[in-house]
This record gives structure tokens, sequence and C-alpha cells, in this order.
């Protein structure tokens, strides 16, 4: 009797053991990948944001301490780039959600060909920014490009777009506003359809007109939505980067004054090889998105219950 | 607003972002005579594909083509791999601190990638895989948002069917298999489209650690395509034409699935 139970329960332990492991096994190569190309990195580059004189090959370092952030915070290209980056940010964000906003507004209604338009509005999101950001390049061009031929017709002069330094950031906003709408549109849209359709009906009972309706009813509703989009495309416009290869040759604008965070940090990691600096600026760049990203929660919970 | 202003606006809006693409095509067709007139013509005069014939031949666009997809489909197949499994596990094995790990998780989401490179690149220096097109898969395997999308997806799959399927005696991995992945595909089209759209636009960590021609995928081979051959415009727009018709015709044919991913992550694809 004793041996049966005895075994009873070593087999009951047994099972248990498989049963505790099982959540270890299916979550091994899931994790194995993110402490190693994310957990550890980003550890790491914190470490060596501080580590003084830090040799790439030997990992050697002379002391820990704050030169790095002294040499980025001191560095003109830095604070070009941190200025460029919050005009694109101030610039694009706000012109692409107000015309989304508009785009939206009409694809909601009932309308016919709404699938041709949704494929038209969001074809530029699936498209590589090297490719379509050529495209562009060809249509700035300033001697043979669309938009001088267009400037043209309304009797504009051409544009020096990519080759005098005063129009390469403008060149850039609007290339960025261009290629943010897609997304813009598709979340307010979602945001829109989100609206009980109740509040209309109830509305047009009442006879308001169409626009009382939507400064009364549809805006306030939308209000954690917009809030949400601005501060998703304020994330990802403050990383603008890519667009300036096809652009510009790889080159931080025609005259070398329109660094972005993102170029400072490839540029001072993969072209100068100052890894201190880089990874400086690369948590300069964390500080940002995260404060972004607590205000982005701040506005969620603050709209949940709305 | 009455409706003819507002088909008018939103024609000339989809006219906007349809515009590039159009542009794109008709100078790929165009001769290098052509490209460089004033006024331009909106349409080829006599179209050639010459352009397409010199992308081909004088730069391995062939080459970065089958990159693109080796390394898109290699990064897709992983990721899916090790988001089913950990999806799985967080939805419905049970172990202690799990939300906490899965809330943790999340919080690491707002992580951007770009601060990763520097640390990424000296370890795969150190494992000895620059220029190769494992550098351009292995880091990507983990992913915290299509976890987090299929976790949800999963959990609402009632428990009963889990339960029942453990009484039948069917393990966790067959039950995963045999049940939850066939009804988890909508979601699962979603996030390998989303992935694969991210795959094959990849261009940063791309430079980083790619050199070779063997070894480029198709952005980074237009990229050294415009730096080595000179601005070419015909030619230019015929290779930009190669790298963007593939996700344009995944689009096309999937662009609910698309769509509502999108809207649902909030993230960028």
């Amino acid at each position: 009797m004793k041996r049966l139970e005895k075994a009873a329960r070593r087999d009951r332990s047994k099972l248990s053991a498989r049963a505790a492991l099982a959540p270890a096994a299916f979550l091994a190569p899931f994790m194995t990948g993110l402490a190693i190309f994310t957990l550890y990195p980003f550890v790491n580059v914190i470490l060596i944001s501080f580590k003084e004189k830090y040799k790439m090959l030997t990992g050697e370092f002379s002391a820990f301490g704050t030169e790095n952030y002294q040499a980025v915070l001191g560095d003109p290209n830095f604070l070009n780039g941190l200025r460029n980056t919050g005009l694109y940010v101030l610039f694009v964000v706000p012109a692409a959600t107000v015309i989304a906003l508009f785009l939206a507004y009409l694809l909601n209604k009932e309308i016919k060909l709404k699938g041709l338009f949704q494929t038209c509005y969001f074809l530029p999101m699936v498209t590589s920014v090297t490719a379509i950001g050529l495209v562009w390049k060809w249509m700035f061009n300033y001697d043979y490009g669309l938009i001088n031929y267009l400037l043209s017709l309304f009797g504009a002069d051409a544009v020096n777009w990519l080759n005098n330094p005063a129009y390469n950031l403008p060149a850039l906003i609007i290339y960025g506003i261009w290629s943010m709408l897609p997304f813009t549109i598709i979340l307010l849209l979602a945001g829109f359809q989100n609206i009980n359709a109740q509040y209309y009906t109830a509305a047009r009972a009442d006879g308001a007109k169409p626009g009382k309706i939507f400064l009364r009813i549809t805006l306030p509703l939308l209000a954690p939505t917009i809030g949400l989009t601005l501060i998703i495309n304020m994330i990802s416009a403050s990383k603008v980067f890519s667009e300036l290869f096809p652009l510009f040759n790889g080159q931080p604008g025609s005259a070398y004054s329109l660094y972005t965070v993102v170029y400072y940090l490839y540029d001072a990691f993969y072209v100068q090889w100052k890894l201190g600096r880089a990874a400086a600026s690369a948590v300069i760049l964390f500080v940002i998105v995260l404060a972004l990203t607590l205000v982005q929660l701040f506005i969620q919970r603050k709209w949940k219950n709305y | 607003m009455s409706r003819t202003i507002a088909y008018a606006i939103l024609a000339l809006g989809a006219l906007t972002m349809v515009f590039p693409f159009f542009w794109m095509i008709v100078s790929s067709l165009k001769t290098a005579a052509e490209v460089n007139t004033t006024p331009p013509t909106f349409l080829p005069e006599s179209p050639t594909f010459d352009n397409y014939v010199y992308a081909f031949e004088k730069a391995p666009f062939a080459r970065y083509f089958l990159n693109s997809v080796i390394v898109t489909a290699a990064c897709v197949a992983s990721t899916m791999f090790t988001t089913i499994l950990a999806a799985f596990a967080f939805s419905r094995l049970k172990f202690p601190g799990r939300d906490v790990l899965f809330a943790s998780l999340l919080a690491l989401m707002m992580i951007p990638f770009e601060m990763l490179i520097i640390t990424n690149y000296q370890t795969i220096v150190g494992w000895k895989l620059t220029d190769t097109r494992w550098a351009l898969i292995i880091p990507f395997t983990s992913s915290i948002f299509y976890t987090y999308i299929l976790r949800n997806f999963f959990l609402s799959i009632p428990d009963s069917l889990y339960y029942s399927a453990r009484v039948d005696g069917a393990s966790n991995w067959r039950y995963l298999w045999r049940v939850m992945v066939p009804m988890a595909k909508p979601a699962l089209a979603t996030i390998g489209l989303l992935n694969a759209i991210t795959c094959w636009n990849a261009f940063l960590w791309t430079v980083l650690v790619t050199n070779s021609p063997e070894n480029r995928t198709l952005p980074f081979g237009l990229y050294a395509f415009m730096t080595s051959s000179g601005i070419r415009y015909e030619r230019l727009m015929a290779a930009a034409t190669i790298v963007v018709i593939p996700m344009v015709i995944l689009f096309v044919c999937f662009r609910k699935n698309i769509v509502t991913g999108v809207s649902r992550g909030g993230l960028k694809g």
C-alpha cells in the first residue's frame, strides 16, 4: 500500500514538474530573442553612455561620468538635430492631423467607391521610404521636377528644394506630411467608427445642422483618438531619419545643416565611430520618446471612461 | 457640405496620395530625353522597358529581390513561431508572475529600435555575422507588439474548449497547433502582413550590417544604385518600381487585414 502511495505521489510530482516547465518551454524562444536583442542592448547602451573614452573593440574605458552627455549637448550638430527634429514634429504632426481629420470625416460618410478611396489613401503606408523618397527627390528636382512645374503654372519661381539649404527642411516637411497621412487617417477613421450612431440620430431629430453636429458631438467624442494620434505621430516624427538618404544622398541636408536626432546618432556611431556620444544621444532620444509615451498613457487613462 | 464637393475633395486627396506612384511608373517608361523635358509629358510617348533592363543588368536587382524574399520569409516565419508560442503561454498557461511579466514586456515596447543599434551591431560583429543575411534575420525573431495582438486574440477563444481538449488527452502543444492556430488565422494573417511589410522596407539596420552586393536587400540595393550609377531619374524610377510593386500588390490584396491591424495596434507598419 505504502509503495503504491509513494509511486502515485512521485507520478504527481513528475506531472507538476512538467506542468511547471511548460510555460518556460513555450516562452523560451521568444524570451531569448528579447533578452539578447532588446533587454541587453537597452541596459548596455545606457552603461556605454556613461563610460568615458569607451573603446568598441576592447570594451575598455577610463571612468564612469557624464563626459559624453556634455560633449553631445555641446555639439552644434546635435543642437542642430534637436532644432530640426523639433521643427519637423511641430509642422508635420499638426498639419497631417488636421488634413487627415478632414479626409477621415469625408471617408466615414456613406460614399460610393469606399474601397477604391481607401486603397488610394492608405497605399503610401506599405511602401519603402527609400523608394518613394527617391520619387519625391525626382519631383523636387530643380530643372525638371513636377513640383516646380506646378509652381510655374501658377506663375511662381522655381524653388531649389534640395540644393538650397533654406528649402531643405520645407521639402522634408512636405514629404513628411504626405507620408504621415495614411496612418493618421486610419487611426482617425477607426475613431469615427467607434462613435455611437445614436448620438447623430438624436441630434438630427432635434434639427441640428451638420456643422454644429461636427463641433458639438463628433469633435468632443473624437478628442481621445485625436490626442492619441497626435502623440503616436509625435513619437514617430521625432525619429525622422531614413528620408534623408534618398533626398540628400545620405547627407544631412545639402549643406550639412539638416541633422536630426537619429541622424546624429547614426553619424556618431557609424561614420565617426564615437560610441560614447552615439550612446548618449540614443539615451536622450529614449528620454524624449519616454516623455511622450507617458503623456500618451496619461491621456488614455483620463479618457478611458469617456 | 454637398455631396459633389465631398467627392471632389476626396478625389483630389486620393490623386495626391497616388500621384507619386503614377509618376514613378510613368517616368520609368520614358527615355532619358523625354524625362528631361519641360513641360513634362504625362504619358510616355513611346513606352520603353530599357530602364528596367538596365537596372537588372547593371545592378544585381534580381539578387537583391531574392535576398529580400529570403530575409522577409525567414523573419516572418521565425517571428510567427516565437509569437504563437509566447502568446499561448501568456493567454492559456498559468504560472506565477505571468501578468506582471507581461505588463513589463509591454513597457519595453516604448524603447525605440534606433537606441539598440549600437549594442546589437556589437553582438552581430561578435558572432561574426556581419555582411550575412543572418544578420538581417536573427535580431528580429521576437516581437512584443505582435505577441500582444495575438495574446488578446487567443484570450477571446473560450477556456472551455481548452479544458475539454485537455480532458481528451491532448497536450498543450497539440491543442495549440490543432485548435488555436487554425482559429486565429485572421489575426495571424494581419500580424504576418505587418511583419512582412516592415522586413521588406527595413533600411537603417540593413545599411549597418550588410555591405557586399550579394547580401543586400532591395531598399539598400536601390540606395547603392542611386549613389553608384548617378542620378538618372528614368533608371532610378524603374529601380524604385521594382522595390515598391510587391508591397503594392500585397496591399491591394490584403487591404482589410492590414488596415485593421494598423488601427488595432496604433503602431506604424
